[in-house]
């Protein structure tokens, strides 16, 4: 991807005011990898901030790059099989450029993760204890008794029944939603500032998922961190998130507040989302309005828009949707949209077509 | 109240003809330790289910993992031997068919599974994938089978070009499809839909879920839907039975039950989904279950919702609830059912004097 310099003033100028002084700042991230049918564009120029308190919600669907833009702020992409270009600024430093060991020592301590799958992710040798003492000693020179102690409160913390006894069990010993508190217990036990949670309650049933989203609301106003909640479920980031992004193909084509997106979303694709979920709030419909097609290929991303295949609204641009990509642009209260669309078609199509059908 | 509404399993469907009705449907998967393989206990995955499907009717089964969901769309299909209980199928017993008897049956009753990897045969061909069933039943087309196939192909919407592909070659929600092709080959009447949608992203899922509708419409399928996403059950459902460790707690049709839930379970249930709307941000009245579904090996005695249920008293440790219909169409298990009137509530009371459930505790 070559870029002219007057793509990167534009992008400048999309940077709002907290450059340089948010807490979590992502500039211009890409994320390659090279392989045998060609490159693929996981993430291609990915720019946000995120304060401290404060919940980004990253919604897409799978490919669109969410999860691996969490690795590459977590610096857990195997070096050699990523190209990644960029900066991630955590408190100003940069975690790109950094070495590995410089960033495993802000893992655990300034920055966590809880996965999707708790099974896979916990070690199945060790028990649940011996994880959460591990990652607190990395961090914290105590003694063993100490750090035990530390880890039967974190357990605690989370709800875990009985945790003096539940710290020697082992992880298969658990529910499924134990685990996830587990984990949960086990990302939290360093108190880090960032805590990216990637479909943290994908697997688990929804009286559970309730659960736990509610424990990281709590946890998060306990210790002020921010933190990344990445999902494909609207309904999960409505509950949590300040601010929404989201992403197509590797790319950002819509930010705002969570109230923005849900009230007047300006991105054709965020309406494909919102109509091609089943409302339970709402009165029933009869049909769902799919998005049509499938995803693209992110190694033959289409041209101009990613989109614009699937786009209901493509042929309204002369073709500009099929030749240029749309800049992610704000347009008014921090609301950022990449969309060729002028807001008065915007408006109409979401006010004549969309919202009336949702 | 009369004794004939506490027989749930006969309780005739309000309109249409029915199709399959199950009686006292259970599952026990044996526990066996040690050198003599003795059984030591049994995983109770399905406890005494009673229901009917009409023709024609969407009904979902829904509940959390471990409630017995899957069991029971496996046991519809005899896919698993049940322990006990009735299934009849068009007046036929088919409880324990044998395999060969069953065989030509296996045309009206198909599945569609949830992992749209792992129930296609990665070295077949689509074609050969979706033409397995006339192969296997010895049904021959008009115009021979790849036509067929090919016709099944551009009717779930994929290209009849693809023919010759491989499962590899599709992405999630077209391997989906080939699923359906499949399931539609011998048009059966039933279709047991296992998590249909539950692997596919939000925008593919709509589109599986507007298919599954028209194909219903088309070919006047019936569908039992097991799934666990109440949003997409409300869209596509008739009836809703709630299941929770193995039993129903509740069964009624789709508008009572999302909007006059009468089992505290299913309450519960509804009130933790997720609603996509900033408004209720933090307002949405939320009933927290504490803990986990216990263990279906040694499942709480009496009303099994009685350890999580915040509404629980004495009784229900003692005696069952049994399934009732309180409502027309709108069959509860519990003691203390909400959004009850004064009237259902001791209809309710009277029904579980009469004629409590077999978990009950003996009365001393």
């Amino acid at each position: 991807m070559t870029e002219t310099p007057q793509d990167l003033t534009r992008q400048d100028s999309v940077r709002r005011t907290e450059r340089g002084s948010a807490f979590l700042d992502v500039r211009d991230l890409k994320v390659h990898f090279p392989t045998d049918d060609g490159v693929v564009k996981s993430v291609d120029g990915l720019s946000f901030q995120l304060e401290r308190g404060k919940t980004l919600g990253i919604v897409g669907e799978s490919g669109s790059g969410k999860s691996v833009t969490s690795l590459s702020i977590m610096g857990l992409h195997k070096a050699g099989t990523a190209k990644i270009t960029g900066e991630v600024l955590l408190d100003g430093q940069d975690l790109i450029s950094a070495s590995a060991e410089e960033v495993r020592l802000l893992r655990g301590k300034r920055m966590a993760m809880i996965f999707q799958d708790p099974l896979s992710a916990m070690h199945p040798y060790y028990t649940v204890g011996h994880q959460i003492i591990e990652a607190y000693r990395v961090h914290n020179k105590v003694s063993k008794s100490v750090a035990r102690k530390h880890a039967i409160e974190m357990l605690d913390r989370v709800g875990i029944p009985q945790p003096d006894r539940r710290v020697d069990a082992y992880p298969h010993q658990f529910s499924g939603g134990m685990r996830q508190r587990a984990m949960i217990a086990m990302a939290l036990s360093c108190d880090p500032e960032l805590l990216i949670a990637d479909e943290p309650t994908t697997a688990l049933d929804v009286t559970v998922q309730a659960q736990i989203l509610d424990l990281i609301r709590d946890l998060q106003s306990e210790f002020n961190s921010a933190v990344i909640i990445i999902t494909h479920d609207l309904g999960v980031v409505a509950e949590l998130a300040d601010d929404i992004q989201v992403m197509y193909a590797g790319r950002a084509i819509e930010y705002s507040s969570a109230e923005d997106i849900f009230e007047r979303p300006q991105h054709p694709y965020t309406w494909g989302l919102l109509g091609s979920m089943p409302r339970i709030d709402r009165e029933r419909t009869e049909r769902l309005i799919p998005i049509k097609g499938t995803p693209p290929s992110l190694i033959n991303v289409p041209s101009g828009c990613a989109f614009n295949p699937r786009c209901n609204y493509a042929h309204l641009n002369n073709g500009a949707s099929e030749t240029e990509r749309p800049e992610l642009l704000d347009i008014g209260n921090g609301h950022m949209v990449a969309c060729h669309l002028s807001p008065e078609q915007r408006r109409d199509a979401w006010e004549t077509d969309i919202k009336p059908k949702l | 109240m009369t004794t004939a509404n506490t027989e749930p399993s006969t309780t005739p469907s309000p309109v249409g003809e029915e199709l399959l009705s199950v009686t006292g449907l259970v599952k026990h998967f044996p526990i066996r330790k040690g050198l003599l393989q003795r059984q030591t206990g049994a995983v109770q995955a399905v406890d005494g289910l009673g229901f009917t499907v009409t023709k024609g009717e969407t009904l979902s089964l829904v509940g959390e993992s471990g409630c017995g969901k899957t069991t029971t769309g496996r046991l519809l299909t005899r896919l698993l031997e049940p322990t006990e209980g009735r299934i009849v199928f068009e007046g036929r017993d088919i409880t324990h068919m044998s395999e060969g008897k069953m065989r030509p049956l296996r045309r009206d009753i198909q599945m569609i599974f949830q992992d749209p990897y792992g129930s296609l045969n990665p070295r077949h061909t689509v074609g050969k994938i979706v033409g397995a069933p006339y192969k296997l039943q010895g049904v021959k087309t008009e115009g021979g089978t790849k036509k067929a196939v090919q016709e099944l192909l551009e009717l779930v919407g994929l290209s009849p070009e693809h023919y010759n592909r491989y499962p590899h070659e599709f992405s999630g929600g077209q391997r989906q499809r080939i699923g359906i092709a499949r399931t539609l080959a011998l048009r059966p009447k039933l279709i047991v839909a296992d998590e249909p949608v539950s692997a596919l992203d939000v925008s593919i899922q709509a589109q599986v879920v507007n298919l599954l509708e028209d194909l219903q419409e088309e070919f006047d399928l019936t569908y039992v839907m097991i799934a666990h996403d109440l949003s997409v059950v409300r869209h596509v459902s008739d009836r809703v039975a709630v299941m929770y460790l193995g039993k129903i707690v509740e069964l009624a049709d789709r508008v009572s039950l999302y909007e006059k839930p009468m089992h505290p379970y299913t309450l519960a249930l509804l009130s933790a989904v997720p609603i996509p709307d900033t408004k209720r941000k933090g307002k949405q009245e939320r009933i927290r279950l504490q803990g986990d579904v216990p263990s279906p090996i040694n499942p709480p005695p009496a009303c099994r919702f009685h350890t999580r249920c915040w509404k629980a008293q004495d009784i229900c440790k003692v005696i069952e609830p049994p399934l009732v219909e309180l409502a027309p169409g709108h069959q509860t298990a519990c003691h203390f059912p909400e959004n009850a009137t004064a009237e259902q509530q001791a209809a309710a009371e009277s029904a579980a004097k009469t004629n409590p459930g077999k978990d009950s505790l003996p009365t001393s």
